[in-house]
């Protein structure tokens, strides 16, 4: 059990125009850990996770990735250092079936993906291991349907069974509650309490009970900075955060 | 010497008249986002209405008009009966401009028959002027005027009018623009009944030298898109730079490498594509 | 899922037997609408090439004439000047072929949606420029003629039936290779991208070189069919490249069903036959070829296959 550290930023940025969206982040992140990321919207959350990503190149500092600088790496050789993410809209493979969706979702990282001669039914491993996902987030049932007929929370379970098919060592969760009843929203956090506790997460969210009841540790943005780092208990305490977020929520 | 001047006079002037066509193309594609391929059939339908005109009247400025409208009219249809309920259908859409562009070609040719014209020009066009050694064919002098008129009233109306300014919104970002209430289904008939105006122009203007004739619509078309991909997709300064790039080189390359006339016109072209995709004035 | 293992049953049983009749169209059909089935089959491999971009990897290329003419005439040019066999000219074909593709496709596939549209069509221009004014190579406007049907071994093509064979055989070894190729493991991930690249390339997949293997494996099969075209039409001209050319396969894959294969196949059929038949009766042939994209277009959104499966529900 070597303890690579999952991640660290230092100093990250991304300017678009004149707007810093994020600006000059400092992370670390131990493994193992749950952390939530809160702030008010336009706080430069999903920019965040569209940096740590690849899914947008930083205007300036540094992304280390299990001891590897991902800094300029495209976001398919970070996926293969073990990062998964989830979509705060909805990214899913609207118009396959939900064995489909997981289908690529559990070859992405396999050296078989590029295979063009032998048909994907004669790969069992990977339909074994679409099957247990779906299983493990209450969509057995459901996989000969076409994504797009999904319910929206259904979709958002999948949303997360893609994440996961992986194996990833670190989990970027974008409000993965966005839309969701209060009732649906319960069964997300509880599914997402059952996941590996080796699996290190970093979660946005909006739904508070959500985010302080999975996490061992807050961090809070606002405009682009970190103003607010520690457990749930101290940053709820802390009065410049109420002023900022929790006040005026 | 005489050939580098007349030359570069021969290119500016078949510049001009892709200026034409290939500012509607722009400004359609900005607004709409649609490879519009019955642009060159506008093209070729005004030279042909304009040479009706002419043949009736006897009167060229009357055949400008009457070409330009009738062909506005005519993408006006298109565009509200066809195309507006294919928005965001990108290959739907050229299949269907494809569709128009067929039929609009062989109505041509049902109605016009298969030879070839040129459009008679009044009295005071033809003949040329002469500069010591250089001869400057006025018919040539006139189209290059009449495009550059058409770039500046183009210009005006971008940058000086309310409707200009609705336009450029429309074209940096559609949904920005619905966002704050402008009225984007208007703007889109507006823009495609303007760029098929200018295209007849073209039309009616280039029958005086290129002549009207079966498979003219196709055969310009690629220099129009070339000219809008150079420049830049939305782009009025794309399309000027565009159009007078492409008139030098095609003339120029058919002049010096006869034998690699287009690839002296298609190879800059992908060069300019694989350094910057949106064209030398476009935006991503 | 007994309904779908019912369509699958169907399915088997239609392709069962339209293999019967091609295999046996020369017993009961003349020689022109032999020559008109050999056409389809050709159109049909270039339309199912298409396919493969289109319809499996979501980029709808404005330009695939270019791989078929570029195929046709390296076929022409090696049949006529070098005296050139069989083998030699259906490699070289899809060796020229694969490397345009190669070649454009870095361009290509950096854009998205109608840029992608906008700069296939202008590749596609590149090439019949070439094709139009690169004389000495290509005989300009004039196209090269005077190729002769090959030879193989014993058998000699140049009787219509035995070049439907050929063409037949031809057919279905593509067409294979193209089901096997959608129904593997990289034919789903081009699905996926053409589903949503943001979710591929955050689940681990290098989408450019997907997209440029796509494009390279449809490039090659527009090759194989160029290589008969040219085999069959005995002359190659610019017209084999020009963008009429490239929108009507863009057609025959609307038409038939993109997506599917089959769909493409059978597009490719009906507008061969349509074409032929039609300009029989009159010659406002392009007014009705017009009518069809538009009708396609407004009735037919998911081609005819798309309209099969609605009907069963």
């Amino acid at each position: 059990m070597s303890e690579i550290q999952p991640l660290a930023l230092s100093g990250l940025s991304k300017a678009f125009g004149g707007l810093h969206a994020v600006a000059g982040v400092d992370l670390s992140v131990r493994p193992g850990e749950r952390r939530a990321i809160i702030g008010p919207n336009g706080a430069g959350k999903t920019t965040l996770f569209n940096l740590i990503s690849g899914d947008l190149m930083p205007s300036g500092g540094r992304i280390v990735l299990f001891g590897h600088d991902v800094t300029r790496l495209p976001s398919f050789r970070r996926a293969a250092l073990g990062l998964a993410r989830t979509f705060q809209i909805t990214t899913l493979f609207p118009s396959l079936s939900v064995l489909e969706n997981m289908l690529l979702a559990a070859q992405a990282l396999e050296r078989t993906k590029l295979m063009f001669h032998r048909p994907l039914g004669s790969y069992g491993h990977l339909y074994a291991r679409a099957r247990a996902v779906l299983e493990s987030v209450d969509l057995a049932g459901k996989e000969g349907e076409t994504a797009k007929n999904l319910s929206h929370g259904e979709q958002r379970q999948l949303e997360v069974a893609l994440a996961l098919a992986g194996r990833p060592r670190l989990l970027l969760l974008d409000e993965p509650t966005a839309g969701l009843s209060p009732a649906e929203s319960q069964m997300m956090a509880a599914l997402l309490r059952t996941l590996d506790p080796a699996i290190t997460i970093l979660i946005i969210e909006h739904d508070m009970d959500v985010a302080f009841g999975l996490a061992d540790h807050v961090m809070v943005l606002h405009n682009g900075r970190v103003i607010a780092d520690g457990s749930p208990e101290a940053v709820k305490a802390d009065p410049l955060v109420a002023e900022i977020y929790l006040g005026t929520d | 010497m005489e050939f580098w001047v007349i030359q570069t006079f021969n290119g500016l002037s078949y510049g001009a008249l892709l200026f034409l066509l290939a500012s509607g193309l722009s400004l359609i594609f900005g607004v709409m986002r649609i490879v519009n391929l019955a642009h060159g059939s506008y093209f070729l339908l005004g030279g042909y209405v304009g040479l009706s005109v002419v043949w009736r009247t006897g009167s060229f400025a009357l055949a400008m008009l009457a070409g330009g409208l009738a062909v506005a009219l005519i993408g006006v249809g298109m565009e509200r009966l066809f195309l507006r309920r294919l928005q965001k259908q990108e290959l739907a859409q050229v299949l269907m401009t494809m569709g128009f562009a067929l039929i609009f070609q062989d109505l041509a040719l049902l109605i016009w028959g298969g030879d070839p014209y040129s459009i008679p020009t009044p009295a005071w066009l033809t003949g040329s002027l002469r500069a010591g050694e250089l001869v400057f064919p006025r018919y040539r002098l006139f189209v290059i005027a009449v495009a550059a008129a058409i770039a500046l009233v183009l210009w005006l109306f971008l940058e000086r009018t309310r409707a200009g300014a609705v336009i450029r919104a429309a074209v940096d970002d559609e949904e920005m623009a619905r966002g704050v209430g402008i009225n984007v289904a208007a703007v889109s008939m507006g823009v495609f009944a303007l760029g098929a105006f200018l295209a007849a122009l073209g039309g009616v203007v280039g029958g005086g030298f290129i002549g009207v004739y079966p498979g003219s619509d196709f055969e310009i078309l690629p220099y129009a898109f070339v000219v809008v991909i150079v420049g830049g997709l939305g782009s009025l300064e794309g399309a000027i730079v565009g159009s007078l790039l492409v008139g030098l080189l095609d003339n120029f390359g058919k002049a010096l490498f006869p034998e690699l006339s287009y690839f002296t016109l298609f190879a800059p072209m992908a060069v300019i594509l694989a350094l910057r995709p949106t064209g030398l004035f476009g935006r991503a | 899922m007994p309904g779908a293992a019912r369509r699958g049953g169907w399915v088997v049983a239609g392709l069962g037997t339209a293999a019967v009749l091609l295999a046996a169209a020369p017993l009961f059909l003349s020689s022109y609408p032999l020559t008109l089935l050999t056409q389809a089959l050709i159109y049909a491999i270039f339309a199912m090439s298409l396919d493969i971009l289109l319809g499996y990897t979501g980029l709808p290329s404005l330009g695939h004439a270019a791989y078929f003419g570029v195929g046709a005439y390296a076929v022409a040019i090696l049949a006529t000047e070098f005296r050139a066999g069989f083998w030699t000219c259906l490699v070289a074909a899809v060796a020229a072929a694969i490397l345009a593709g190669a070649l454009f496709g870095p361009l290509a596939i950096r854009a998205v949606g109608t840029y992608f549209l906008m700069i296939t069509l202008a590749l596609g221009m590149l090439v019949w420029g070439l094709a139009f004014r690169w004389v000495s190579v290509t005989k300009g406007d004039n196209g090269i003629s005077g190729l002769e049907r090959p030879t193989l071994g014993p058998w000699s093509f140049a009787d219509p039936t035995a070049f439907y064979f050929l063409s037949l055989v031809t057919f279905v070894v593509s067409a294979a290779c193209l089901v096997v190729v959608v129904r593997s493991p990289f034919g789903m991930s081009l699905m996926g991208i053409r589903e949503s690249e943001a979710r591929m390339r955050s689940l681990g997949y290098n989408v450019w070189l997907h997209k440029y293997l796509a494009f390279m494996l449809a490039a090659a099969f527009a090759g194989v069919a160029g290589f008969l075209w040219a085999y069959y039409n005995g002359f190659v001209s610019p017209v084999e490249v020009q963008l009429v050319t490239s929108v009507e396969a863009l057609l025959m894959v609307a038409l038939g069903g993109s997506g599917t294969l089959v769909g493409p196949a059978l597009g490719a059929g009906l507008i061969v036959f349509l074409k032929n038949f039609v300009s029989v009766y009159t010659k406002r042939w392009l007014l009705i070829l017009g009518g069809v994209y538009i009708c396609v277009i407004l009735f037919a959104p998911g081609g005819i296959i798309g309209a099969l499966k609605r009907r069963p529900r």
